[in-house]
């Protein structure tokens, strides 16, 4: 039953507590859809992604991905995080291994790829994101727009089907946005399916098929880019829209 | 020319407020009141010692003892000299230091886990172990324990006995001995072999993951050859080991070996104490490690205990260990405690006894002194060592 849709949400609710953080989320991601996910902080768009792998349990409501639903089942939860990619805002790189260990480590553990074998990929996607030089030094001495892209690239090396991202590029300084983003657009242009979760509005218009609008824990608008920053809807859209393009 | 200014050489300060020149000064009158302090206290003490009649020098060693020592893991009787007391109160030290840093290990990382558990009843049940033993002065553990147990136990007669083999009094704890027969060497090589077997193929399990990518599983494969082999030897060769079991004979315990309760109660108490700090170190270094590190580790795929071992555990291990090494003194220091209760440790025998009765204090408190100073120094270089090998993991 191989149909097109990559992920699926229907009716998803999720509270903190007494804080009611996702309300009643619908979202249909077609395959090698990107999506751009924007929103005012605390509208709940980071733990929507977040959600999609499992590292945030909803209350509601169901989520498909890949034909998988998401359950308490740890079968379906270890499935679907092989398949789906994650990139931080903080890189999350792990500091006591070299980049080219960071990179193999899943590989080898869950896929249970041999080590050259793993080492042989990891170094193809290192040059793909242009670090393959730095492959035998730690996280620590690298600056974070490199940090940034040997976390997309440790990524990739599990092969996934649809990556996250989850403010890649809002712990950078703006020099370093440029290089991370260029990876991002790459990336694209190859077919992957992509959900970002970011406030790079040139991104957006660039790359994206779809541009949703968060607010207080719903979808409050979703369009393609060029009708999403040209005809924005809905007024609180335009509000946000307004703030975030001034500067 | 004549009247040229010399090239700039800047005036010279006086002696006095040169501060180079003054700090040496300062230092060498320092030194010389400290010189003279140490020279009057030495000349002091020496003339004392003439007057008392007492002998300076390490040559009092070689007197007899003349007093009995409770536990004793080298061969000693009354009439050895006082050399020897020093070697049966130093092994003795060694003994419970060594068994209280085992099981303090053990059961610190046991509570510190336990302390960081979802299960509410789990890690409220640390945190009050935690704070009831680290907050009490373990002095006063050891003597409340020692005086517990001492109610509890019954007299020989009336021991509790389990299934006739270990038996449990006032006087200690009796266990089976070993004895082995001829034969009992093999067993003994089989272990070593599975030893050295289960190294070796550690090594190729690793050429194997690196190679194919698969995986063994080490763990139990480990553990059926250690224990498997041995065993399987032992039967084979028809079981070459007899056991002397303690039997009543009179008053006391023939047979077997005598744990005394002294020991018992030193272990425990040092355990339990050291164990609260230790719980909270590893607490402390498992909290350090950021939720980042597991979530990306989640969602790259790895299980709980993948991410354990692979991610969490390396980089605790960091904060740990330098904590660790400071509770192994401390245990260590603390065995001196032992006095207390009259364990013959080191301070008890040696820095008690011996010194009561040969008035040699200097000498003894310093060789005394001396023993824990490198006990300790061994622990921290060793400590250090691995502290290094696990930090160069990093960089």
């Amino acid at each position: 039953m191989e149909n097109n849709v990559a992920i699926q949400l229907i009716g998803v609710n999720k509270w903190y507590g007494e804080f009611h953080v996702l309300r009643d989320v619908n979202l249909n991601v077609e395959r090698g859809e990107r999506i751009v996910i924007c929103g005012p902080s605390g509208s709940g768009k980071s733990t929507m992604i977040r959600c999609i792998n499992r590292l945030e349990e909803h209350q509601q409501g169901q989520i498909i991905v890949d034909n998988v639903e998401l359950t308490n089942d740890l079968k379906n939860i270890d499935q679907i995080r092989r398949e789906v990619g994650m990139v931080f805002q903080h890189f999350n790189l792990f500091p006591h291994l070299t980049v080219l260990e960071n990179c193999c480590l899943a590989p080898m553990w869950v896929r249970k790829v041999p080590r050259k074998e793993a080492e042989r990929v990891a170094m193809e996607y290192l040059e793909k994101v242009k670090i393959p030089h730095q492959a035998k030094k730690y996280p620590g001495q690298l600056s974070g727009g490199q940090q940034q892209r040997v976390a997309i690239a440790r990524s990739l090396c599990m092969n996934p089907r649809i990556m996250l991202f989850d403010e890649p590029t809002s712990a950078l300084d703006p020099e370093m946005i440029k290089e991370v983003l260029d990876t991002m657009i790459e990336l694209a242009e190859s077919g992957m399916t992509m959900l970002c979760v970011t406030h790079e509005m040139g991104f957006a218009k660039t790359v994206a098929d779809r541009v949703i609008f968060m607010d207080g824990g719903q979808v409050i608008e979703m369009n393609t880019p060029d009708e999403f920053f040209n005809h924005p809807q809905h007024e609180r859209t335009q509000l946000f829209l307004s703030q975030i393009l001034a500067h | 020319m004549a009247n040229a200014t010399p090239q700039a050489a800047p005036s010279k300060p006086s002696l006095w407020n040169d501060p180079q020149k003054r700090g040496i000064l300062i230092q060498v009158l320092v030194l010389a009141a400290i010189f003279a302090f140490f020279g009057f206290i030495f000349y002091n003490t020496l003339s004392n010692y003439a007057q008392r009649g007492i002998s300076t020098g390490f040559g009092f060693l070689n007197n007899t003892a003349g007093f009995g020592i409770s536990q004793t893991l080298i061969p000693y009787q009354e009439s050895d000299n006082y050399w020897q007391v020093f070697k049966v109160g130093l092994l003795n030290t060694l003994l419970v230091a060594g068994l209280g840093i085992v099981t303090a290990t053990i059961l610190g990382f046991i509570v510190g886990v336990a302390r960081l558990s979802k299960n509410w009843l789990l890690s409220t049940s640390a945190a009050v172990y935690i704070e009831t033993f680290r907050n009490i002065p373990v002095l006063l553990q050891i003597v409340f324990l020692y005086a517990l147990l001492l109610k509890i136990l019954p007299s020989a007669k009336e021991s509790y006995s389990f299934a006739e083999a270990v038996f449990v009094n006032k006087r200690g704890f009796y266990v089976p001995e070993p004895i082995p027969q001829a034969g009992f060497d093999w067993t003994i090589w089989a272990f070593v072999l599975a030893v050295a077997l289960v190294i070796v193929l550690r090594w190729i399990a690793r050429k194997v993951q690196e190679k194919t990518g698969q995986q063994w599983p080490m763990f139990w494969i480990g553990v059926a050859l250690i224990i498997g082999a041995p065993l399987v030897t032992y039967f084979m060769t028809g079981r070459p080991l007899e056991w002397s079991l303690p039997v009543l004979k009179g008053f006391n315990f023939q047979g077997g070996i005598r744990v005394i309760p002294e020991l018992v109660v030193l272990w425990i108490a040092l355990s339990v104490y050291t164990a609260a700090f230790i719980a909270e170190i590893v607490r402390s270094g498992i909290q350090s490690v950021s939720h980042g590190q597991t979530e990306a580790a989640n969602a790259l795929g790895l299980r709980h205990n993948q991410t354990l071992k692979l991610v969490v555990i390396p980089q605790a291990m960091r904060v740990i260990i330098p904590q660790l090494t400071s509770q192994y003194l401390n245990l260590t220091k603390n065995t001196s405690l032992a006095t207390a209760i009259a364990y013959p440790d080191l301070v008890a025998v040696f820095a008690g006894t011996t010194l009561n009765q040969s008035g040699q204090a200097i000498e003894i408190i310093f060789m005394t002194m001396m023993f824990y100073l490198s006990v300790s120094l061994l622990i921290s270089l060793f400590m250090n060592w691995y502290n290094n090998k696990m930090a160069l993991v990093e960089r």
